[in-house]
């Protein structure tokens, strides 16, 4: 029997349906599963259909954040929520924005949140259905981070979860992990500037690998690239802080970043800094491949 | 080495001696012989601790970098304000270099002094880093609670730890007309007015 997917959308730009349509195998998976709405792919109703009409299914997938107000078309977004979180068996935030707000909560801080959460507290429109929800955040979710999920529902396993209601699977990791500038970071040398290949970002660059938590340097972006990788700051974009300002500088007081590597003490980070930054490793200041 | 040992005591016992020892009659000319004598152990034994003069040399100024770490890091842990915390740094740095000399002496006519000494092994801030970190976090809480300026860190340290120094090298000299507890208050209302933010 295919797994019966609702797919329905809040406040979004629709990032993450775009980033699902780029996954490598989506015409293998699409034969695995029946969309019985997706705002984007062929479904079997329309969205009128999906509010009146009764019927079963086992995933509700929410892209977007939760305004109790806002409508899509014809249809409340709450009543069509407060239908379709019933029948649902398991319930997918995807992204940010419907796990935590993000991006749109800026725009009105009091009626937009995720689902569960807003921003880092458990103030959600529904959290209610904390049982039955699974956060995948990212700004876009990454589509393996989707299929995983979606698979490991469909064999019925457990997905251990953070107090994020993440899959620790795919965040208990931090970006920085398989970053391919940690050489630099290991001798505490600065990128001069984005898409060099030479460097790290965390110094000067804004970059938040360090204390984001996602696979970003694991499972890679179209399987070829992921933003540190090409010489762009991480942005944070899997934590319920996201988005933050100024993501292209990194915060310092007194030269020292404001954020330290996760789960690292001040004294500890800046007594093995301190030791680092005493050698001047040339191999590493120096162009990767030298154009003369 | 346990600490408290009674291994430990006695590496201890050589190197505040060396240390008064230096102070007295300058790191060149006092020898391991000179510091076995004044300790009446054999030199052999000495280099059981310490396989080298240099050696002695490096675990000196770490010894010293830990002692001025651990006061500052008490400081750092009171919770008052970056204004008092200056108060307290100097006030503390002050009555070091009025009851053991020594360990400031060698910082500054040592350690900063013949860097050909310290060349390998204690390159940049590897061997003063408990001090250094100690200044860093005070800096960072600082500037972190809005009291003081975000700058670049070196530019406040040389401000702030070459204030002091400077001022204990000329005690040191015979060239202060008044003893260094005189100076407390002025000179920490000064580098709390360099450092503070104005905004």
């Amino acid at each position: 029997m295919k797994s019966k997917i609702v797919w329905i959308q809040g406040v979004t730009c629709n990032g993450n349906s775009h980033s699902f349509l780029n996954y490598q195998n989506l015409d293998i998976f699409l034969k695995k599963v029946e969309f019985l709405y997706h705002p984007l792919l062929p479904s079997k109703y329309s969205l009128k259909e999906l509010s009146e009409k009764r019927f079963d299914f086992d995933i509700l997938i929410v892209e977007g954040a939760i305004k109790k107000s806002y409508e899509r078309g014809i249809v409340s977004l709450n009543t069509l929520m407060e239908k379709l979180s019933i029948k649902a068996r398991k319930i997918i935030a995807l992204g940010t924005c419907a796990a935590f707000g993000g991006v749109f909560k800026s725009y009105d801080e009091k009626n937009i949140k995720g689902l569960i959460f807003d921003g880092e507290e458990k103030k959600g429109f529904f959290k209610e259905l904390e049982k039955k929800v699974i956060n995948i955040p990212g700004c876009p979710a990454h589509p393996e981070w989707l299929i995983y999920v979606l698979n490991m529902i469909e064999a019925k396993k457990k997905i251990l979860l953070d107090d994020f209601l993440r899959p620790k699977e795919i965040y208990a990791f931090t970006v920085h992990s398989g970053c391919v500038r940690n050489e630099y970071f290991e001798w505490k040398v600065d990128a001069k500037s984005f898409g060099v290949k030479e460097g790290c970002l965390f110094y000067e660059q804004g970059c938040q690998a360090p204390y984001t938590h996602g696979s970003c340097n694991k499972i890679l972006w179209n399987e070829v690239n992921s933003k540190t990788r090409a010489g762009m700051p991480c942005l944070g974009c899997t934590e319920p802080t996201f988005l933050k300002e100024e993501l292209f500088k990194t915060k310092t007081y007194m030269s020292i970043p404001a954020n330290m590597p996760l789960g690292v003490p001040k004294r500890a980070y800046l007594t093995i800094t301190g030791v680092a930054k005493s050698f001047k490793i040339e191999r590493l200041n120096k162009r990767l491949i030298d154009e003369s | 080495m346990a600490k408290g040992s009674r291994k430990e005591k006695r590496k201890i016992e050589i190197m505040d001696t060396a240390l008064k020892l230096f102070s007295k009659n300058g790191f060149y000319t006092v020898t391991i012989a000179d510091i076995a004598k004044e300790l009446e152990m054999s030199v052999g034994n000495i280099y059981n601790y310490f396989s080298s003069k240099d050696a002695l040399a490096k675990e000196l100024i770490m010894y010293i970098s830990k002692i001025l770490g651990s006061n500052i890091r008490q400081i750092n842990m009171e919770k008052i304000s970056a204004k008092e915390k200056i108060e307290k740094i100097v006030r503390f740095y002050f009555s070091m270099a009025k009851e053991r000399p020594e360990l400031i002496d060698y910082f500054l006519r040592v350690y900063l002094s013949h860097r050909e000494v310290f060349k390998d092994g204690c390159e940049g801030m590897i061997c003063v880093s408990p001090f250094v970190t100690e200044i860093m976090i005070f800096f960072e809480e600082g500037v972190k609670n809005g009291e003081l300026r975000e700058q670049d860190f070196f530019s406040a340290f040389g401000l702030f730890m070459g204030y002091l120094g400077g001022m204990v090298y000329l005690k040191g000299e015979g060239m202060l007309p008044n003893d260094l507890d005189f100076y407390i208050n002025s000179i920490s209302e000064n580098i709390y007015r360099a450092l503070k933010n104005e905004e």
